[in-house]
């Protein structure tokens, strides 16, 4: 089962919604959960696969409480990213709410109820920013009227401000609380006479606005995946099959069972070679009264493993096997003019190898689940899942019980980065709450998490890029292979799918007359999953630094350079020359088309801000990079610098960013500080390594991510002002750093990087 | 199995537990305070720190038995009324993320203050360098340490 996911599939455009009443049924229902008072549901409507109008009812809630609570239900996850804060935010900000008097509610995993909720592809805020305004708007009219109605003043005059109605002549207001009554008898204002708010009337959106969390997170009262305790509960840690694929042949529990605490061994049969991507891999899982018997007792399992297929496999061995098929004629994926023909012309060619490793997840919170299997045949769980809906509808199908009877809690997440999209632990957690009838929370370890992930991919790239006589690059071939994606559930899926190749390789926006991008076989040998910005990682690595070399060669700045070649203002859609669809992250490419304007904007933008030219006439060494996913245009540079003992210094980071109406400026900000930091940990540090089909990485020591001392010290991010749709920003600084910061080490060192991680490389 | 008499949060409690159960699984299953987390089981990654005796402490690799009448402090404990100077800094720089490290990060740098009020920046990162945050949010815990150390 694929998931809907943005780079996969086109996304459905959730364009329009419906503001309404609620029946009685159903507001009792929704009454029952969130308790009383005005209630307004949302619909938003939904293109279905043949163009029909789908109607999820009701996606959203709003409730207004005669103590002047407003209650905004959050069906997005909260990973870190701040959207759990910033789409509700919004929603009070149209409405006119009391910031402070707004309670967020998060919203079980449901699709009839709320529509898409996978939290993923850095698309929240593009999908629902609109939506979420609209009901807003339509919550602000209802009120609106009510306080006219009760005052027997023109409705005109009113406004909403910090939870009141306002009468501005007159002087009167009133607060919402006290309309309560009046709001019920109102009937839901057609679409057409809404009123949004201009952006300057908003005095959240657009803001520094802090998460709703804080205080909780701060005083140790979040509650993440593992934090839940139900009466009678066992904890369970599962022993998974070493390489994927492998098999139990015979176990012996019987020192297991001797551990004060372990209660049960129960086997989980996996899935076989291409284990899919919600399914739990072959295992024994301990069950006990506590984590630590569960923990010993798994160290004691004795089990002789059939390792299957994948026990001989080496990736050092496919990568060499990777490169070696980039010298070949490939699968055609993009084509524009003849590259062969600009070969035969003359001129210099430029002609580099890029590799870069497995990269794991490693979010903090290792994979948690709980589960509680009922006598009536009903399972409630209590997840950090990003795709709640894909959890929900996995356990069904692997409990063979019908989706309604699966109830799909969303905890917060401990970080996510696309790990916690995939259901195998809480699908894990589910079949053991069945099997022994109590509820289970199941608790993977640190060396759980980096032997059984869903990996990003390894990756070779060969491009050859040809100038003509007078230095015009005048021709560029691209060549990609990784495992991809769709190899984790099918053996036939060699090649990246259209989807992963417009990350970043097949949306090559220069000005180049002639491309020709092709791509390779692999296979997965392994899970390989979704990793923060996902392909664009490596594709960014391999083009921005090969530019950078170009430009050097052609003693030009780098930054003119690329500038140059984005040509003159154009919007592309790569229509005629893509051999295959291009997803452009769900988006239709008219509304979204590739804009080199926008992305002209944030080079000089970033350049003006980081002093480029300035501070390298200082000395300083910069290194400069720019690419677009997501939809979001950004341009990085990086300074870098050895202090006095001859370690790596990231003295400053700048960042500018084109993510459409800048929503919670503060979130954004801390988006691309985080980003520029899990870059840092992608291009200096992080590998993960396959030997004989097991990962040699077990825990912090091996899979290493940065500490405070090798972290950039100061990271600045200018969000250019626009009035664009907007778009999510939880991917996209990741991409242009690794580039940024390997083209600044090159003027350090003098050495071209062509290999990630580069920290043995450094010295 | 072992009775121990531990002082948590400045309260005595008594356990049942293996002499090898780490302190981290004493206090999260036993005691049932949550906000301590689990993050790599080897205290190289500092989510489960704690304070006992007032010295941040790897709870994760710390054996129950070895605790004795020491006195342990954990995220809850930190404050009565959550308003430690470190945790006003927080709010103030809105340093989480996702949020998950943070009680460690913030027991590290408890810690860190009570021994050395005003640190250094390179002080601070030589301090903090056993506390890993995925998200990235190590700029701003080094701006809330110096600024709860000019206040304090």
């Amino acid at each position: 089962m694929i998931p809907k996911l943005p780079f996969f599939s086109k996304k459905e455009p959730i364009d329009k919604s419906r503001v309404y009443l609620p029946d009685r049924r159903e507001f009792l229902k929704i009454s029952s959960l969130i308790g009383g008072g005005f209630l307004l549901g949302v619909n938003f409507q939904c293109a279905g696969p043949k163009g029909e109008t789908r109607t999820f009812a009701p996606n959203a809630y709003l409730r207004i409480a005669s103590d002047n609570t407003v209650t905004i239900i959050a069906h997005r996850s909260e990973m870190g990213t701040g959207i759990r804060t910033t789409l509700p935010m919004v929603l009070a900000d149209e409405l006119g709410a009391d910031w402070k008097a707004v309670r967020i509610e998060q919203a079980v995993g449901d699709e009839a109820t709320y529509g898409d909720q996978n939290t993923d592809g850095s698309y929240s805020i593009r999908m629902f920013f609109e939506p979420m305004r609209r009901a807003g708007a339509t919550a602000r009219h209802m009120l609106r009227q009510a306080a006219a109605e009760q005052w027997d003043l023109d409705v005109s005059g009113c406004d909403t401000r910090d939870g009141m109605v306002i009468h501005e002549s007159s002087g009167q207001q009133i607060p919402f609380g006290d309309l309560v009554e009046r709001l019920q008898q109102l009937s839901i204002p057609e679409e057409e006479s809404l009123t949004l708010r201009s952006l300057s009337d908003y005095t959240l959106v657009g803001k520094d606005v802090p998460i709703y969390d804080i205080q909780e997170i701060t005083q140790g009262k979040a509650r993440f995946g593992a934090d839940l305790d139900l009466p009678g509960q066992q904890i369970a840690v599962i022993l998974r099959s070493p390489v994927v694929g492998a098999t139990i042949r015979s176990y012996n529990e019987e020192k297991a069972l001797q551990v004060p605490g372990v209660t049960q061994v129960i086997k989980i049969a996996g899935n076989g070679l291409h284990p899919g991507l919600n399914k739990p891999l072959e295992g024994l899982a301990v069950l006990a009264d506590h984590t630590w018997a569960a923990m010993k007792g798994r160290e004691a399992l004795e089990v002789d493993w059939d390792l299957g297929d994948n026990w001989d496999y080496q990736c050092a061995t496919q990568m060499e096997a990777m490169i070696a098929s980039t010298q070949q004629e490939g699968r055609l994926r993009r084509e524009k003019g003849s590259v062969k023909t600009a070969f035969a012309g003359g001129g210099k060619a430029f002609e580099n190898t890029y590799r870069a490793p497995y990269y794991a997840h490693a979010t903090i919170e290792p994979p948690a689940a709980l589960a509680d299997y009922k006598d009536d045949g009903s399972i409630v769980i209590w997840a950090p899942t990003q795709h709640p809906q894909w959890a929900r509808d996995s356990v069904a199908e692997a409990l063979d019980m019908d989706v309604s009877r699966v109830t799909v809690h969303v905890t917060l997440l401990g970080g996510g980065f696309g790990r916690k999209s995939k259901p195998d632990f809480v699908v894990e957690a589910a079949l053991l709450s069945k099997a022994i009838q109590k509820p289970v929370r199941v608790q993977w370890t640190r060396e759980d998490d980096l032997h059984h992930d869903f990996y990003h991919s390894h990756s070779a790239q060969r491009i050859k890029a040809q100038l003509d006589g007078s230095g015009k690059l005048v021709a560029w071939n691209h060549h990609t292979v990784f495992p991809a994606i769709g190899g984790t559930s099918n053996a036939e899926e060699l090649h990246p799918s259209d989807g992963e190749m417009g990350l970043g390789c097949t949306d090559f926006p220069y000005d180049v007359p002639n491309i020709r991008i092709e791509s390779h076989e692999a296979r997965a040998h392994t899970r390989v999953g979704w990793l923060r910005s996902v392909s664009n990682i490596h594709h960014a690595f391999a083009i921005c630094t090969m530019l950078d070399e170009i430009a050097e060669d052609q003693r030009m700045d780098p930054v003119d350079y690329v500038l140059s070649l984005l040509g003159e203002d154009r919007k592309l859609s790569f229509a005629e020359e893509m051999k295959g669809s291009y997803p452009n992250y769900g988006e239709a490419i008219e509304e979204y088309p590739w804009d080199t304007a926008r992305m002209k904007a944030v080079i000089r933008r970033v350049a003006a801000e980081a002093g480029w030219e300035e501070a390298i006439n200082q000395g300083k060494t910069l290194g400069f990079a720019a690419h677009k996913s997501f939809l979001t245009y950004v341009a990085c540079i990086v300074e870098v610098a050895e202090d006095a003992s001859g370690n790596l210094i990231i003295p400053e980071v700048h960042y500018a960013v084109d993510c459409g109406i800048p929503v919670n400026t503060d979130r954004i900000r801390s988006q691309f500080e985080g980003g520029a930091q899990f870059a840092t940990s992608l291009a200096l540090s992080s590998a993960i390594r396959f030997e004989n089909g097991q990962v040699i990485q077990n825990n912090f020591d091996g899979y290493q991510i940065i500490r405070m001392p090798e972290a950039p010290k100061k990271i600045y991010t200018h969000i250019i002002e626009s009035t664009e749709k907007p778009t999510g920003v939880g991917e996209p600084p990741v991409p242009p750093f690794i580039p940024a910061l390997c083209n600044a080490l090159y003027k350090l060192k003098g050495k071209r990087i062509y290999e990630l991680p580069i920290k043995e490389g450094f010295a | 199995m072992e009775k121990y008499r531990l002082s948590v949060n400045g309260k005595m409690q008594e356990v049942t537990a293996p002499a090898d159960m780490p302190l981290l699984w004493v206090i999260r299953d036993l005691l049932s305070l949550k906000g301590t987390k689990f993050g790599c089981g080897q205290a190289l990654c500092g989510a489960c720190t704690v304070h006992v005796d007032g010295v941040a402490t790897r709870s994760c690799s710390l054996p129950v038995s070895a605790v004795g009448d020491r006195a342990v402090t954990t995220i809850e404990g930190l404050s009565p009324t959550g308003d430690h100077p470190l945790q006003q800094a927080w709010e103030a720089h809105v340093v989480p993320q996702c949020g998950y490290c943070q009680s460690g990060q913030l027991m590290n740098a408890a810690a860190l203050l009570a021994e050395n009020p005003r640190p250094s920046e390179s002080e601070i990162e030589a301090a903090m360098a056993g506390n890993l945050c995925r998200c990235g949010t190590y700029n701003r815990i080094k701006d809330a340490i110096l600024t709860a150390s000019s206040q304090s």
